[in-house]
């Protein structure tokens, strides 16, 4: 645990990527296989299921401190961050431990699953007696799930390339799909050949850069593939031996959430994965982004909601063609491949391809977007192999402008971690008649300055105080940036909206020049057809 | 009954002496604390102060102010109330106001920490009837780790940066916390680390520090020294205002860091953009608080200047008589410079 623990305060304590990649690296080279595992899983996100809850951690920690619950919210709110809060107020530490983390994940959190409260309880204050204060605050990391410590999984891979001399493309692969933190699997991992590969695995999704400056700087318009942009969830379907597997790019099995896939992977050729977006779709158009999040919402998947919202892939690239992997081969190759083994008639959808003869053309055809219900395009450039990762040149997003509106900021409430206990967290609301309805959330957009000067608005304006969110004077406007609207009967401006953000803040204006809930409704799509409520 | 000190626009008054203490107008008759500038206005026609601080009051209210020393326990006779200084040790010169009048007994603390610091006297607990104690890190989570871990904490940091090459610029408050770590960052070492060097707000106070007899290691005024100055090895004492100004440009690479109790908060750091924080504070932490609380024996406490509810919360349900009384800063408590805003550290 000291080894890990001091690895995480040297993450830390810098934002600099190459050190974070050195500090990562000393640690795997120093730790047994067992728990650059476990390091390995908790700094790229994975975590154990989560065994206790957060309520009881703060009676035990309250308890442990003699800190009654009050007391403890008002130090929570300083800190704005759980694991944190606890560390600081558990009694000053009498020891500190020199068992590897592995020990610590293994014998004694995991065994927790199978037992009572009590016997919980007594656990866990053991071991925060065992720890020093550093100790404390990485297990209470592990222990709450909230291990974020702003690495990547790119600064892991390439740490992970370090140690192993392996090319990063290696490491990234075999850190997907299905695996367990063992050391047999640090061995493998990092072993010079490749060993068996999981039939499950999928490959690393290349991603598209947003495009930057003019279109023109692109060159001639024949040199690239241009498809639409699709808003769904980013996946890979994949067949073999016998099998299918959906994964997301957030690396989650997704299978069982999508029968329609688990069917269309039985008429897809041994040995192929398709990368390509999961749309709810219905007669021949998608549907929008609330139904798929209503029907990822249900637990269990019944024949209504199979038939209410359907979905199919559209899909972008094929990666590997009977069981050869074709990442490297052109664009086209994989176009051709990808359009011979679509069935016809089935849960997958090619990516239909968008001709222009020139950027004007395709300029123009870019406002049929959202009538589309599509984010904007995708350029490929012919020729070009499947890359690794966000990677700039190759494939470009070229989104249709967001929406934006001019609404008034009226509640505000303290964010977390950096921004703890400043004012960071804001509602807006938009003119109803003489009223102000409140309208979107946004926490993102704004300066560190500006924060500050907003915070300080806050503070000198609150007019009323609910818990920690404050009702300020209605007075400053932001525009507020947007990627989608619908009605929706639990918000109560009747409408809510996806990706809202601040985009300036417009100190030019004052709150009586703000939208209008008209106007804003003036943006809501037509009605498609009749959505269940 | 009136009570002996009441809070008035000004600030707290004792109207039986006819004096404030640390008000934030000018006033006729004020009795200062320590130097800080929330707690020392200039103006006033008349200033009581503790003898070692007063070279430091003088630097902050000018040279022509009327200040009357007076000796840590010297007492003094103002209107039939009886009026000491005592240590606080907060800063060089920092004293709790000790008054008494017709056998009652309040005491303010100004601003104070327990921890032992060679660059002032140490606080020393004064028995009264009512308690009037700063709250600034008034939360169970501010609890200070040893000062000798903190320095050897600072003396590694510097040793890391000095080995990749870099300038360790450390920003420290001015007066008081510029000097402490001078005072303790080679104590007990036979050797310096290397050159240390000092922004301009910070080298004037060291100066009065050292004209007082305090120890500082030896240090260099950064805006004399020569342009060609190698930086990769120095440590710079610099206020937290100079951070990301064009007085940081000359020192090439660097790493920075923050002495400061506010360091205690991942957040805190994070928010600020900083390198590393250090845990070093001369205001009490939450122990140091309830100790003082409870060592001074009173059974009325009144809480100003930071964490005012909790600490009132707290107390009261403990049994003890407790009210939370305004400071000079309006609205709530900023974090970012509640820990002795200073407006002297405003620029290089």
């Amino acid at each position: 645990m000291k080894a890990f623990a001091e690895l995480y305060a040297a993450l830390d304590a810098t934002t600099k990527t190459n050190e974070k990649v050195a500090a990562i690296t000393r640690y795997f080279s120093s730790v047994p296989p067992a728990d650059a595992a476990w390091a390995t899983t908790f700094l790229i996100g994975r975590r154990p299921k989560r065994l206790l809850e957060s309520r009881k951690l703060a009676q035990w920690a309250m308890e442990e401190s003699g800190i009654p619950e009050w007391l403890f919210g008002e130090c929570y709110q300083a800190v704005g961050d759980f694991a944190e809060t606890i560390a600081l107020l558990l009694p000053p530490a009498q020891s500190s431990s020199n068992l590897p983390l592995s020990y610590w994940i293994e014998e004694r959190l995991l065994p927790l699953r199978d037992t009572e409260d009590e016997a919980r309880r007594a656990s866990l204050v053991s071991a925060w007696r065992e720890m020093d204060e550093r100790q404390r605050f990485a297990w209470n990391k592990i222990i709450t799930g909230e291990f974020r410590v702003g690495v990547s999984q790119s600064l892991v891979v390439r740490a992970v390339a370090a140690v192993s001399g392996l090319d990063a493309a290696v490491v990234s692969h075999r850190l997907m799909g299905d695996w367990q933190p063992t050391a047999a699997f640090w061995m493998q991992l990092v072993a010079p050949a490749a060993g068996e590969a999981d039939v499950s695995r999928p490959y690393p999704f290349f991603l598209a850069y947003p495009l930057e400056g003019s279109i023109k700087e692109l060159g001639g318009v024949g040199e690239w593939q241009v498809e639409w942009k699709w808003d769904g969830i980013r996946a890979q379907l994949i067949r073999r031996n016998g099998r299918t597997f959906v994964w997301s790019r957030g690396e989650e099995l997704m299978t069982d959430r999508f029968p329609e896939l688990e069917m269309l992977g039985a008429q897809l050729p041994e040995g192929t994965v398709v990368d390509g977006e999961v749309v709810a779709w219905k007669n021949g158009e998608p549907l929008p982004f609330a139904q798929m999040q209503r029907r990822i919402g249900r637990k269990a998947l019944g024949a209504r909601i199979l038939s209410e919202v359907p979905v199919v892939i559209v899909a972008y690239d094929l990666l590997e063609l009977n069981g050869e992997d074709i990442r490297e081969r052109p664009l086209e190759y994989r176009r051709a491949g990808l359009e011979e083994i679509a069935p016809p008639d089935s849960a997958l959808i090619v990516s239909p391809v968008v001709l222009a003869d020139t950027w004007e053309e395709l300029t123009a055809r870019r406002q049929e977007a959202r009538a589309r219900k599509v984010e904007g395009f995708m350029l490929k450039r012919l020729g070009s192999p499947y890359r690794v990762g966000r990677r700039r040149g190759d494939w470009w997003k070229w989104k249709i402008q967001p929406y934006s509106v001019d609404a008034v900021l009226i509640y505000a409430q303290p964010g977390h971690g950096r921004r703890a206990s400043l004012f960071t967290d804001y509602t807006f609301g938009v003119w109803d008649g003489d009223e102000l309805v409140p309208f979107a959330k946004a926490y993102s957009g704004l300066t560190d300055e500006e924060i500050r000067q907003v915070d300080a608005f806050v503070r000198a304006n609150t007019v009323e105080k609910f818990g920690p969110v404050r009702a300020v004077k209605p007075e400053l406007v932001f525009e507020l940036a947007f990627e989608g609207i619908q009605r929706s009967p639990r918000h109560r401006s009747g409408i809510a909206v996806r990706f809202p953000r601040m985009a300036r803040w417009r100190t030019d204006k004052k709150a009586v020049d703000a939208d209008t809930l008209d106007t804003i409704r003036a943006l809501l799509p037509r009605p498609v057809d009749a959505t269940p409520p | 009954m009136d009570l002996l000190l009441q809070l008035t626009g000004n600030g707290l008054y004792c109207a039986a002496g006819d004096f404030y203490i640390d008000p934030w107008r000018p006033v006729d008759r004020a009795v200062i604390t320590h130097a800080h500038s929330d707690h020392a206005c200039a103006g006033s026609r008349a200033y009581i102060a503790a003898r070692p601080g007063e070279a430091l009051l003088r630097a902050r209210v000018g040279g022509e102010a009327a200040i009357q020393a007076l000796d840590y326990g010297e007492p003094l006779a103002l209107n039939g109330v009886r009026v000491s200084l005592h240590p606080a040790g907060h800063i060089l010169g920092s004293a709790q106001v000790r008054i008494e009048c017709g056998g009652e007994v309040w005491v303010v603390s100004g601003d104070y920490k327990l921890e032992p610091d060679p660059t002032c006297a140490a606080f020393e607990p004064v028995a009264c009837d009512t308690f009037v104690t700063e709250s600034t890190f008034g939360l169970p989570i501010y609890r200070w780790p040893p000062e000798a871990e903190v320095f050897a904490e600072i003396r590694n940091w510097w040793a890391a940066n000095r080995q990749a090459g870099k300038a360790s610029v450390l920003f420290a408050y001015s007066l008081g916390k510029a000097q402490r770590v001078l005072a303790g960052i080679h104590a007990g070492l036979e050797y310096a680390d290397g050159p240390i060097y000092t922004h301009g707000a910070v080298e004037n106070f060291c100066r009065l520090y050292r004209e007082a007899g305090i120890a500082l290691a030896p240090t260099v005024h950064a805006s004399a020294a020569p342009a060609a100055t190698d930086w990769s090895h120095a440590l710079i004492l610099a206020p937290p205002s100079a951070n990301g100004t064009q007085w940081m440009r000359r020192f090439g690479p660097l790493s920075t860091g923050f002495v400061s109790g506010w360091m205690r908060i991942r957040g805190a750091r994070r928010r600020r953009s900083l390198d590393r924080g250090f845990v070093l504070s001369d205001h009490a932490d939450w122990p140091g608080l309830m100790s003082a609380i409870h060592k001074s024996g009173a059974s009325r406490v009144w809480v100003t200047h930071g964490y005012r509810a909790p600490v009132v919360e707290w107390l009261r349900q403990q049994g003890t008589d407790a009210l939370a009384i305004e400071t000079r800063f309006e609205g709530e408590q900023d974090e970012t410079g509640a820990e002795s805003a200073d407006p002297s550290e405003a620029g290089p």
